[in-house]
């Protein structure tokens, strides 16, 4: 099945108030051409899980600038000011969890888990409103599902199926992501033909993928 | 030799040939500057790739390669990239041998605080929490002080990074490890007493008769 789709009408599909996974990781990686349509046509009060804010004017950090969000989910937001301005002034809701836990969080939602134990974060602030559980006398924290409406998927190479592959550090959070959403909208920066890709490098496969954002040609390239 | 580079020739030193190493942003990502000859380590970072080098020239820059901190960086032959669940079960998972990482203080017992300060500082975690807790070894790399006040007190009062004590403490200053007994002081900086150390430390030190002098790596 053919899953392509127009960038504008891939956003127009997302409504106000949504819960948005975006992939990457200080903006490598990320769906940029999403989310600067996200920008162009406005859409408000979101709920953002991802693993940072990028910097101002820079991938997730761009939402953030165009006050877009209201709730994120994050490990870090050390490198955009912006975000901890809106934060202090009240403008955004913060929920800081460690970077490997909001991977399992993430991940066990999209597998189907009812969570993951992990000793990170036991008898620190991480721990607020956990329920702690012994395993061989061991502490662990119960680390709940994060599901969202819509993931957004930066990938490197992609075909009409919807099959994704990813390039190095910027595969990070998009293949757990792209198991974890009600919708999974994907880009690419280059689309290939089906039967292009092996088997063996697809790393997610195109039959979780809803929308794959057509490519555009702007001045030949 | 400014302070900082005292601490990172230093450390340079605890790493071994095979060693798995994750280097947090700042100070300790100098370490790899004076990785010994002959030391063969690979550099994991957290966004996902094992074998991260500074990059050789700005026009080889990738814009799918990068360090955690969203720097372009290289790669050396023999390097793998992965998801960040996998990044997070090598740390988590017992697989990392060695993490350096900064700290706001540490206390008695080898706790480290180094993510927050309530109030003035609130960047996230990140992955600190899951390198404190997974890494085989955790050290860290920070000033003795902070605007002449002591950084290494009887008890942290900011926010805990994990409730697992770090492998070892370097400054400017001295080298500390964390024992049954309290804060051993195991080394001092070259032309460091003591008396120096002890005067500007808040927690307890265990102190040998004789207590060496730092090596440092070239």
């Amino acid at each position: 099945m053919h899953k392509g789709i127009a960038l504008s009408a891939a956003v127009e599909k997302i409504p106000d108030g949504s819960s948005l996974m975006i992939g990457g990781f200080m903006g490598i990686g990320s769906p940029h051409r999403l989310i600067g349509e996200l920008v162009r046509q406005g859409r408000k009060n979101l709920t953002v899980i991802a693993n940072d804010t990028a910097r101002p004017g820079f991938g997730i950090g761009r939402l953030i600038d165009a006050k877009l969000v209201r709730r994120l989910v994050v490990s870090h937001i050390g490198t955009n000011p912006e975000t901890q301005r809106q934060m202090i002034a009240g403008e955004i809701t913060v929920d800081l969890v460690p970077q490997g836990t909001l991977a399992e969080r993430i991940r066990a939602a999209g597998y189907g888990l009812g969570g993951v134990l992990t000793p990170t974060g036991v008898g620190t602030m991480a721990a607020e409103g956990a329920q702690l559980i012994e395993v061989a006398g061991r502490q662990f924290l119960l680390a709940l599902p994060i599901a969202a409406d819509f993931a957004l998927i930066g990938a490197h190479r992609a075909d009409y199926l919807g099959n994704l592959s990813y390039a190095l550090t910027a595969r990070n959070f998009n293949p757990v992501m792209a198991m974890a959403a009600a919708t999974v909208v994907a880009e690419a920066a280059e689309i290939v033909p089906v039967g292009v890709m092996p088997p063996d490098d697809v790393i997610t496969p195109g039959s979780i993928v809803d929308h794959l954002v057509e490519r555009e040609i702007v001045n030949g390239r | 030799m400014d302070a900082k580079e005292i601490i990172a020739r230093r450390i340079a030193l605890e790493l071994m040939s095979g060693d798995l190493v994750n280097l947090g942003i700042g100070l300790p990502t100098t370490v790899a500057g004076y990785v010994p000859q002959g030391v063969e380590v690979l550099f994991q970072a957290e966004n996902g790739l094992i074998g991260m080098q500074p990059l050789p020239d700005p026009g080889l820059a990738d814009q799918y390669l990068s360090d955690p901190g969203g720097s372009f960086v290289g790669a050396v032959p023999g390097a793998c990239s992965f998801d960040s669940c996998m990044s997070f079960g090598l740390i988590r998972g017992g697989h990392l041998d060695v993490t350096v990482l900064g700290g706001l203080e540490v206390d008695e017992h080898g706790l480290l605080a180094n993510w927050m300060v309530p109030g003035k500082m609130v960047p996230g975690m990140g992955g600190a929490m899951d390198l404190v807790t997974g890494a085989k070894r955790v050290i860290v790399a920070m000033m003795h002080t902070a605007k002449g006040r002591p950084k290494i007190l009887k008890k942290c009062t900011l926010p805990l990074t994990s409730t697992r004590s770090v492998s070892l403490i370097v400054t400017e200053l001295a080298v500390l490890e964390p024992t049954a007994d309290g804060l051993l002081l195991k080394e001092v900086a070259p032309g460091v007493s003591v008396q120096d150390v002890t005067a500007v430390t808040d927690a307890t030190l265990v102190i040998p008769a004789d207590v060496p002098v730092m090596r440092l790596a070239p």
